[in-house]
């Protein structure tokens, strides 16, 4: 009877039981962290009355830039959880010397660095990316939207759903200990038989096919929705430079798919593709992840690029130096991205020659990177420019993003790089590349958008306190790390000798942690500043900062349907040369076709997520059904014919005029 | 020309904007779908050979039956050809009929393939013997699942053609499915070559 029931209970449940919610201290608090939170914002909603507001104006919202804001509030949620993964791994390297063990086990400190990476790269620096594109590209380029509307809000929603998966892992069972990309044989089924590597595969799988959606759908935007008259060469270069990041994801992104779904096989059916035994080759998991993960480098700093090149121009108020050189430099970049990945793995043992090729090619990369560095400075050059605090950001990352490429350049050269392979030194590099070039650009683009999507601007003075907080702790961050590497500390590692003598520059190097902290405090405090006087603050102009591309001609914050009527386009900075001919734009309305608000991208992404649960648990009931339910969701989908209303001219016309009473009101306010 | 006529005039161009839009994005896609296969056929490149005492491909294939299921696919795809053309001349009733033999031929090419890898765990080759075999499942169980999803959506748009007859939308979809159908059968051609050719050569 009781085997009986047992039986059920596993094919009901699978793995999961009682005993996988974690009992250590510091799991359980984490987990209750999680729990907590959660049932707060439940609580929070509940009390202010505002579930029905949060589903019909946000959760089935098919607006590209409120999508925009939910990518962006969900980042910067898991940029304070992966900073305290990195606050706890600053402190265990602190203290955990000699007979000190420190306060992590061995094992939660592998879990912490795994989630710490895939954190960092797919739900924040991912998000910010795809947020900040949904917030600007379609108004830079004078669309009303994106090509797909309702893949876009699904896409959002996967990534949600990923998201949701990764921090459940906090409460039930165990998260990845194998490495933020999982290497194989270490995350084979016989080296980490815990669910943890599951949660890790189809956390990322969810999000990574939100994410290849949204790169199809941006492509197709770009390609396809320009506003009349603005040919390839004409767009803003924050286009161009997701069209390129797009190009990226379409062709890596799959590649992922395949290597995550084949370790799950590996995994879950006894699959041998990269087993220690059987005919499976654990090399190849290392260069399929790569050729995914190199290219996603670039997908992640390509936006960036975009965003410098905005914003050098603005504040310089010139033009943009080499438009040309900025764009075929982007491509190379596109192109020589594939041709580099091997340079991730010198040590493998590939030989001298494979080594050599790879090494020149990590090395001409450099090249165009360089070419897009001297065509910002160059655009300084004479410019009469103002140091607002998106200008710094773009100061600090010149600076960062050089001393990390200096240093990838050295490791091109394999010989170095058998030095200091899978050393503190590689990860100084890689976070000078990633924060010093990625999150800064997303940090200066969050503070120069703004304006447009919130209809204030941010407090400017503790905006440059925290970047100075945040550049200055960054550097004594990661400086040490690169003089530890040299010492000899790899990384991931949890404890080591105290005749070493590494302890001081750990110490250092947590003493910077402290200083980012203290630049995300004044960010939050500049956030929460800026709210509370929003009033004196806001944007009556439509155009702050003096600005030279389209979305600054429209008012702020952003309409939902973007522009009164569609923009013609003639020249490159079109705004900034209506600015110039004193053209005053007339007011024109026209009937507009908007995506009406779904629901069922909520409900397509809630089954997915339920597939990488059953899955992780062995619950296959659960993800048939689900899979089911997909299924059926589509159908419903493409039952409805007309998924979209008109405003006609006349009530646009009416709501510019409510618009236009309302600044008056503010501009009696400020 | 009077504001009636424009409007219809603008409302037509939108609508053919809207088609040409999703037929790229479909495009684009199916080249995502395209990198899918080839990462599946490259590590198929690689672990191949990995027989790990099993059988190698010139053991287990039967080139024979394989070239009957390559028929059963060809003729399907050909048929989802005259299904268009039908569609092109608005004959409802010839569409149902010829996306009938096309979904016939599917699940026969389906049977077949699940037939043959019914034998091969019966006979103890599965994926768990070795690398090779799992990379031979992966890769052709992968688009035998993308004609599974192809057959249902054909099932489904059958349904519609049925109900709602060849609107706009209709004929936009099913312009898609045949997209799909025909690429299905591209990538089928390659896996008939790399695995089955060249595997039956012992290459």
């Amino acid at each position: 009877m009781m085997n009986l029931v047992g039986q059920c209970a596993f094919a009901l449940l699978g793995k999961l039981g009682w005993n996988q919610i974690p009992r250590n201290p510091i799991e359980a608090g984490g987990a209750a962290t999680i729990v907590c939170g959660v049932l707060f914002i439940v609580a929070l909603v509940t009390y202010l009355h505002r579930w029905k507001w949060l589903w019909k104006e946000w959760m089935t919202t098919q607006d590209p830039k409120r999508i925009g804001v939910m990518y962006i509030v969900v980042a910067l949620v898991m940029l304070l959880r992966g900073s305290g993964d990195a606050i706890l791994m600053r402190l265990q390297q602190s203290i955990s010397v000699g007979n000190n063990n420190g306060i992590l086990s061995s094992s939660h400190f592998q879990q912490i660095a795994s989630a710490h990476g895939t954190i960092m790269i797919f739900f924040v620096a991912m998000g910010l990316m795809f947020g900040i594109i949904n917030l600007v590209l379609p108004l830079q380029i004078g669309a009303r939207d994106v090509a797909f509307p309702f893949l876009n809000a699904t896409s959002f929603w996967l990534f949600f759903m990923g998201m949701a998966l990764v921090n459940v892992s906090l409460v039930l069972g165990d998260f990845s200990a194998a490495g933020w990309l999982s290497y194989p044989p270490l995350s084979e089924l016989r080296y980490s038989p815990t669910v943890g590597v599951d949660y890790w595969i189809w956390a990322l799988q969810i999000a990574g096919v939100g994410s290849l959606l949204s790169g199809v759908n941006f492509l197709v935007t770009i390609l396809r929705m320009r506003a009349p008259g603005m040919t390839l060469m004409k767009m803003p270069m924050f286009a161009w430079s997701v069209l390129g990041s797009m190009s990226l994801v379409a062709f890596a992104f799959p590649i992922l798919t395949v290597t995550l779904a084949l370790l799950a096989l590996d995994r879950t059916v006894g699959a041998h593709f990269f087993t220690a035994g059987g005919g499976g080759n654990a090399m190849m998991y290392v260069n399929l992840i790569w050729a995914w993960g190199h290219p996603e480098v670039y997908i992640l700093v390509l936006p960036a690029f975009g965003i410098y090149s905005e914003i050098v121009s603005t504040y310089a108020r010139k033009r943009l130096f080499g438009y040309t050189s900025m764009v075929w430099a982007i491509w190379a970049i596109v192109l020589l991205s594939f041709t580099v990945w091997l340079h991730h793995f010198f040590t493998m043992g590939a030989g001298a020659n494979v080594n050599a090729f790879f090494g020149i090619m990590t090395a001409v990369i450099a090249v165009p990177t360089g070419v897009k560095i001297f065509n910002w400075i160059f655009t300084m050059h004479r410019g009469r420019i103002s140091f607002r605090s998106p200008m710094l950001w773009f100061l600090g990352f010149v600076t960062t993003f050089t001393i990390g490429g200096v240093a990838g350049v050295m490791m091109s050269v394999p010989a170095i790089d058998f030095q200091v392979h899978n050393s503190l030194f590689l990860v100084a590099h890689f976070h000078m590349m990633i924060v010093g070039g990625v999150v800064f650009g997303y940090f200066a683009a969050l503070t120069y958008w703004f304006p447009k999507i919130f209809g204030f601007r941010l407090h400017e003075k503790l905006g440059s306190i925290a970047f100075w907080f945040w550049l200055v702790g960054f550097l004594v961050a990661f400086i040490p790390l690169y003089i530890l590497g040299f010492m000899g500390a790899t990384r991931r590692l949890d404890h080591y000798d105290a005749s070493l003598g590494w302890q001081p520059l750990f110490i250092v190097a947590g003493v910077g942690v402290v200083l980012i902290g203290i630049g995300v405090g004044f960010q939050i405090l500049q956030l929460v500043v800026s709210i509370w006087q929003r009033n004196e603050r806001r944007d009556l102009s439509g155009d702050p900062w003096n600005g030279r591309t389209l979305e600054w001609s429209v008012p702020s914050p952003a309409p939902f349907y973007n522009f009164t009527k569609q923009p013609v386009v003639t020249a490159r900075d079109q705004f900034w040369e209506d600015k110039q001919s004193g053209k005053n734009r007339v007011k024109e309305y026209e009937d507009i076709v908007l995506p009406k608000n779904s629901g069922l991208s909520v409900v397509i992404a809630s089954f997915a997520f339920l597939v990488g649960f059953g899955m992780v648990w062995h619950m296959y009931w659960l993800s048939l059904v689900s899979l089911l339910g997909i299924i059926v969701t589509l159908v419903v989908r493409s039952m409805n014919e007309e998924p979209e209303y008109t405003i006609t001219a006349r009530e646009v016309e009416k709501l510019e005029h409510q618009r236009e009473h309302q600044l008056k009101e503010y501009e009696g306010l400020v | 020309m009077s504001s009636a006529t424009e409007t219809a005039a603008l409302e037509l161009r939108r609508e053919h904007e809207a088609t040409e839009k999703t037929v790229f994005g479909f495009w684009v896609y199916l080249m995502t779908d395209c990198v899918l296969f080839a990462s599946l056929f490259a590590v198929y490149a690689v672990i191949h050979g990995n027989t790990y005492g099993g059988p190698s491909g010139k053991d287990i294939f039967k080139l024979p039956y394989v070239l009957i299921e390559t028929f059963a696919l060809l003729a399907s795809s050909f048929t989802c050809g005259l299904a268009m053309l039908s569609m092109q001349r608005h004959a409802k009733k010839q569409v149902l009929f010829w996306l009938g033999v096309t979904f016939l031929l599917g699940v026969s090419f389906l049977c077949l393939e699940l037939n043959e890898f019914h034998h091969l765990v019966a006979d103890g080759n599965s994926w768990r013997q070795s690398g090779f075999l799992s990379s031979y499942f992966t890769l052709v169980g992968t688009h035998g699942l993308h004609i599974t999803f192809g057959l249902i959506w054909m099932a489904i748009m059958a349904g519609y053609v049925w109900k709602r007859g060849l609107t706009d939308t209709v004929r936009k979809r099913l312009m898609l499915l045949s997209l799909f159908w025909h690429f299905l059968d591209v990538i089928w051609i390659f896996i008939f070559t790399i695995v089955y050719l060249y595997g039956s050569l012992g290459l």
